[in-house]
Order: C-alpha cells, then sequence, then structure tokens
C-alpha cells in the first residue's frame, strides 16, 4: 500500500530532517534468487539513491543477507536486472564489484584473524594499489610511495572510528564489539560509494549500538556514502534510515519511510507473526 | 634493559613499515650480514660448508619459497621436492646449452621455468582446497620427478641417468665443478639467499602479502573486499616456485654437483622442507631460516654427540632424529603453529620488560 518507491522522482528528494537525497545510485528489478527449491528472493524491487541511508528488515530467513550478497556479486539472481549508476550490471565476480566501489560487512564478522588490526584495514585498500611485483619486490617508486600514501588514507579512518589503541593487535585478541568496528574500518578504508552493513550492531549492548550508530550517521554525513544496512533492532532502524524495505520469506511487503512501513499492515503482521498460508 | 624500544620513536611511516623496527634488531641484523659476508669466507673449511653451511643456506631459500606458499598464502604443497627438482634440471640443461652465459644468470632463469612449472600446477587450487589440494601437488611432485626419469633429454642421454654439473665460474673462480673452492660456493649461495630475504620481506610486507594472508584467513571476504583470488593464488605459486627453484639449482650445482632425481628430489625432500616451515614458523621468513637451520643442525649434532661422542650405532641416532622431528611436528602443530619464530617473538617480548616485569 505505501510502497512509495515508485512516487519517488529519480532526481532525489528531501528528508524529513531536511538532508538533500541525491538520484537513483542502484536499482534492483525483479530479483529473484533461488537456491533449488529455496526461494531466497522473490520478484523483488528497489532503488537506493545517492546519499540515502536505507535499511532492509525482515524477519529471520526473509531474505536480507541475501540480498546483499546479490549487491555485492556474491550470488548471481536467476532473474531480475541489476542497474548501478544508470547502466545495467553485468554478471560480475565480487571482487569486481568491490572495483565499482561497494564494500560491505558481514554478519558473522569475516576478519582476517592472522592478521593485526592495521593490516587488517590495509587490505580495504588494496583495490587501490596496483603497483607490480617488481616494484613491490624491490619496495621502490611506486610500490612505497602507494604503501604510504594508503597507510595515510587507513589511518585517518583509525582516528575516525577511535581504533589508535589497537592499531597492531592481532584481530584474534579483541573482543565482539571491537571487532564489529574494524570491520567497519576495513570496509570505509575502500573509500565506497555504497557501504552495504548486514546487521551492524547485532549482539552488541546498548553503548555499543550507540557508538556504532553515531559513527554510521557520521560516515554518512561527512563523507557522503551511501549506505545500505540490515538490522533487526527498530529503535535503530527509526534513528538511522531514511527509507526501509521490508522483507517476509523473500517477497517484499513494504518499502518507505520508517513511519509509513511501521503503519503498513503487512509489515504488522509479518511481525506479530501472523500466520501465512 | 639494553634491548627497548623506548626512546626509539617513529615519525613517518616509513620508519614504521621498516623490517626491523626496533634498533637494537636492526644492529643485530647488520651484524649477522657484516659476520656472514666479511668473516666466515676466511675461516670456512669443508666440513663445516658441507654438513651445514650450505645445505642451511640453500633449504633457507627454499623454506622462504615454500613459506609463502604454505605460510602466508595458505595453499598446502606437497610438491616441494619436485619444484627443486624443476630449477635443478633447468640449470643443468641452461648450463650445457649456453656454457659462455654466466651461471649467476641460469639459476635466475631457472627459478623464472620452476615459477611457470608451479604456476602451472597451481591451477587447481582455484577449485579445490586443503587435503585435495595436498594431494594434486603430490601428483605433481610424482609426475615431475617420473619426467624427469623417463625423458632422457633432460639429463642429456647419459649413461648414468644422473645430472652433473659441470665446472662454471663467477669473476674468474670457479663456483661449479670439482675445482670450485669452498668459500667461493658458499659466498655464492650467501648472495642468493640474501637478496631472496629482502624480496621475500618485501612482498610479504606489501600489497601482495596482504592479498595472500587475506585469502589465507578468509578467501571469501577477500573476494569481496576486492582480491582476485585466481591472481594472488597463482602469484603466491609463482613467487613461491622461483625461490624454490632457485634452491634447486643451487643444491643440485653448487652443493651436490651432481644428482639423481628420485633420490635427491623425491617426496622426503617435499616433507623435510615442509617441516622446516612448520617447525621454524608459518607465515615468518625468519622463522625460515630457523627452521632451515634447526633441521640441518639437528642430525650434525646428534650424530657428533651420539655417535662420535657416546659411541651410539649410527642407526640408533638417525631413528632418535627422526623421533625428535616427529615429536617436535606435533608439538608445534598443536601448541605453537608459529613456530620457532614465535617462540623468539615471546623470548623478545619477556626481555623488553625484563628486569621490570610490570
Ligand atoms: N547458500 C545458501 N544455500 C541454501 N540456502 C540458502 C543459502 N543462503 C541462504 N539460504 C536460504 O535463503 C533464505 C534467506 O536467507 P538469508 O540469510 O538471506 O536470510 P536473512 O533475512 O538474512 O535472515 P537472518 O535475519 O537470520 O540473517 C533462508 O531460508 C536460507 O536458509
Ligand atoms: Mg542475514
Amino acid at each position: 500500500m505505501s510502497d512509495n518507491s515508485q512516487d519517488i522522482s529519480q532526481g532525489g528528494y528531501t528528508t524529513v530532517d531536511g538532508r538533500k537525497i541525491g538520484g537513483v545510485m542502484m536499482e534492483m528489478k525483479n530479483i529473484t534468487l533461488r537456491f533449488g527449491g529455496v526461494v531466497a528472493i522473490s520478484d523483488i524491487s528497489f532503488n537506493i539513491h545517492e546519499g540515502e541511508i536505507r535499511a532492509i528488515i525482515g524477519p529471520n530467513g526473509a531474505g536480507k543477507s541475501s540480498m546483499l550478497n546479490v549487491i555485492s556479486g556474491f550470488y548471481n539472481p536467476q532473474e531480475g536486472e541489476v542497474w548501478f549508476h544508470g547502466a545495467k550490471r553485468p554478471n560480475m565476480r565480487p571482487y569486481q564489484v568491490a572495483e565499482q566501489g561497494i564494500a560491505r560487512t558481514f554478519q558473522n564478522i569475516a576478519l582476517f584473524e592472522g592478521m593485526s588490526v592495521l593490516d587488517n584495514v590495509m587490505t580495504g585498500r588494496l583495490t587501490k594499489m596496483k603497483s607490480g611485483m617488481f616494484a613491490q619486490a624491490l619496495w621502490k617508486g611506486k610500490a612505497e610511495q602507494e604503501e604510504f600514501e594508503n597507510r595515510e588514507v587507513v589511518e585517518k579512518i583509525i582516528d575516525f572510528l577511535e581504533i589508535q589503541a589497537i592499531r597492531k593487535t592481532p584481530v584474534a585478541r579483541l573482543p565482539y564489539g571491537l571487532k564489529k568496528r574494524v570491520e567497519l574500518a576495513r570496509a570505509l578504508a575502500a573509500e565506497p560509494k555504497l557501504l552495504l552493513l548486514d546487521e551492524p550492531m547485532a549482539g552488541m549492548n546498548v553503548e555499543e549500538k550507540e557508538d556504532m550508530s553515531r559513527f554510521i550517521l557520521d560516515v554518512n554525513d561527512e563523507f557522503g556514502t551511501t549506505i545500505a544496512l540490515i538490522e533487526h533492532d527498530m529503535g535503530v532502524v527509526m534513528d538511522l534510515s531514511d527509507r526501509v524495505v521490508v522483507m517476509d520469506y523473500g517477497r517484499k511487503i513494504g518499502d518507505g519511510t520508517p513511519a509509513e512501513v511501521l503503519a503498513n499492515q503487512d509489515v504488522i503482521d509479518a511481525y506479530l507473526g501472523v500466520s501465512h498460508d | 634493559m639494553f634491548y627497548r624500544e623506548a626512546g626509539d620513536f617513529k615519525t613517518t611511516y616509513a620508519d614504521d613499515s621498516q623490517t626491523f623496527p626496533i634498533k637494537f634488531d636492526r644492529y643485530r641484523y647488520y651484524l649477522v650480514l657484516a659476520v656472514a659476508f666479511g668473516v666466515i669466507p676466511f675461516i670456512i673449511n669443508d666440513y663445516w660448508a658441507n654438513a651445514v653451511l650450505l645445505p642451511f643456506l640453500i633449504y633457507a631459500i627454499a623454506a622462504i619459497g615454500l613459506n609463502i606458499l604454505v605460510g602466508y598464502a595458505g595453499q598446502v604443497s606437497l610438491g616441494s621436492g619436485g619444484f627443486m627438482a624443476v630449477g635443478a634440471y633447468a640449470t643443468y640443461k641452461l648450463m650445457t646449452s649456453f656454457p659462455d652465459v654466466n651461471i649467476f644468470f641460469h639459476v635466475i632463469i631457472a627459478g623464472g621455468i620452476t615459477a611457470l612449472v608451479g604456476v602451472m600446477f597451481g591451477l587447481p587450487s582455484l577449485r579445490i582446497k586443503g587435503f585435495y589440494l595436498a594431494v594434486s601437488t603430490l601428483a605433481a611432485q610424482f609426475f615431475l620427478v617420473w619426467l624427469f626419469n623417463r625423458v632422457p633429454w633432460f639429463y642429456n642421454y647419459s649413461a648414468s641417468g644422473q645430472i652433473s654439473s659441470p665446472e662454471r665460474t663467477v669473476f674468474g673462480y670457479a663456483v661449479t665443478g670439482p675445482n670450485a673452492e669452498t668459500w667461493v660456493a658458499y659466498l655464492f649461495c650467501l648472495v642468493f639467499v640474501t637478496i631472496s630475504a629482502i624480496i621475500a620481506r618485501n612482498l610479504t610486507r606489501g600489497a601482495s602479502g596482504r592479498r595472500w594472508m587475506a585469502i589465507r584467513d578468509m578467501d571469501i571476504a577477500a573476494e569481496i573486499i576486492g582480491v582476485n583470488p585466481l591472481k594472488a593464488k597463482l602469484t603466491a605459486f609463482a613467487v613461491s616456485s622461483f625461490f624454490i627453484g632457485i634452491a634447486g639449482a643451487l643444491f643440485f650445482a653448487v652443493y651436490l654437483g651432481s644428482a639423481e632425481v628420485g633420490d635427491t628430489f623425491g617426496t622426503t625432500k617435499s616433507f623435510l622442507l615442509l617441516f622446516m616451515v612448520i617447525i621454524g614458523g608459518l607465515g615468518s621468513i625468519f622463522g625460515s631460516f630457523a627452521g632451515a637451520a634447526f633441521l640441518v643442525v639437528l642430525p650434525v649434532l646428534l650424530k657428533n654427540v651420539l655417535v662420535a661422542g657416546l659411541g651410539w650405532p649410527t642407526d640408533t641416532a638417525a631413528h632418535l632424529e627422526i623421533l625428535i622431528i616427529g615429536g617436535l611436528i606435533i608439538t608445534f602443530l598443536i601448541a605453537e603453529p608459529h613456530g620457532l619464530a614465535q617462540l623468539w617473538r615471546v623470548a623478545k617480548e619477556k626481555l623488553r620488560l625484563w628486569p621490570f616485569p610490570h
């Protein structure tokens, strides 16, 4: 009913709190993704505008992570099209998607456990590091210069996320909340145009959630990064997001501002667990 | 107290990412280089060179190579013996086909050829991992030994089926052949070790190393942050095989002088190298040296102490050696996967605080 994504002009809109949002950056058109007999995503369309924070919510198993996996090229949908910056995207490998400026974090932390915090965050810059093997072997010229330029960017992000003190710590030794933060740092290090966050606050306490919310808002505000995030905590979703897609059993059952979505009867039913038949 | 980093401030990223960030370590490194290049060549004798120094240097190169593949990139390989054989036979063919070219270049080109072969046998790693990859590299090992045995072209149709290195000189000094002097052979290998270690260190502390370690720690996440798994794995195979090929070339041409592929480069060699890397420390250049030193020195030590000193029979000493190595491998795999290198780091950590542990 309140599916108003069609109402929003391709040219952008102004949010409730008065921020200017750009035109459509990413458009998912009639995406269907199946795993054998399981339909994880069923004919879903929605878009993400430049500069907005877009939430994807829904009960467990709704297909939210699968949707992020489609965006980041991890799965190729059986049907439907992905449009990015006004062009239809061919099927791509995840590393090619990364090259296009899309970075993400994972529902279950996926850091490189054998490496230090600094090295983990540095891996976020790998798409920018193009020097050849020979230059690297000699640690000269472009290789050395590139190393230091990227280190500078990484140090800024480390400062921004307030993880200076653990810079040299092996990631495996960090508590859960900090690991989530380091994973965000790694994604930010890529200076992405579109940042995908899969449950960035899952398993965190209230204080950690507040920190994380603040970081997400700051990233969006200071760097102008477009963000799509999955979150279960409705309070957080209300606070952070400009628009929300609601999924249930692989279908889209709502799309609009947080207030609109909350007033949607299908959404209320899905969350209150009204039986599906 | 004199081993410390206090007062040793890093003001640039270059300072911070150098190989030996602590001054004391840096001085020790220069000291080791000075002794290795400036002192040992004058006091070296045949026994020490052949029993310890030459095999140590050459195995160190091979262990660095294998460590890049197994320790940094996380791709298991049981084919190192076969890759050493490629380096050895490539040098042999080059030495006999182009006698006018300096052997220094033969060794490097042999490394390049081994890199290509390594990439070819690394292709399955794009599809298979772990145990299955190990089996496929073991197949490479058997295939390569079979190939060098069966195709007479590789050993220039010699009646014995062996290859033996003709005399070649560098700056007028014989490096290979019966007239080669020990100190020349030693210096020749030392140059290769030094260059290999520096290159390996540079590669592993920069972008390539991070790509390899990312693939090792979590290949799915690596791909999502933009690492091309195909490129990362194949470069690891290439660089690793390059060093192992150089080690094979030196092992045959400079150290042994002649070789028969099955005896010299069989599966035993593959396992020996793997043990060096495990005992020394996975993912550590220093560990590659430590592992090579340990497994070269251990048999010599046991022989000197038990056989010569206490009068044990030789085979008992040999069995004890196998027992010790086996026990250590298990201990390290279970308790300290980062090997001797980690023990060394821990010791330094303690020393850094000594004598005020709090
Ligand atoms: N690789 C896979 N193979 C088979 N089925 C899968 C796979 N990945 C997801 N699914 C199925 O697709 C459906 C959607 O899963 P998905 O992980 O996208 O849900 P989600 O909305 O992220 O749930 P949660 O809130 O629990 O994270 C589930 O039924 C799941 O079992
Ligand atoms: Mg999920």
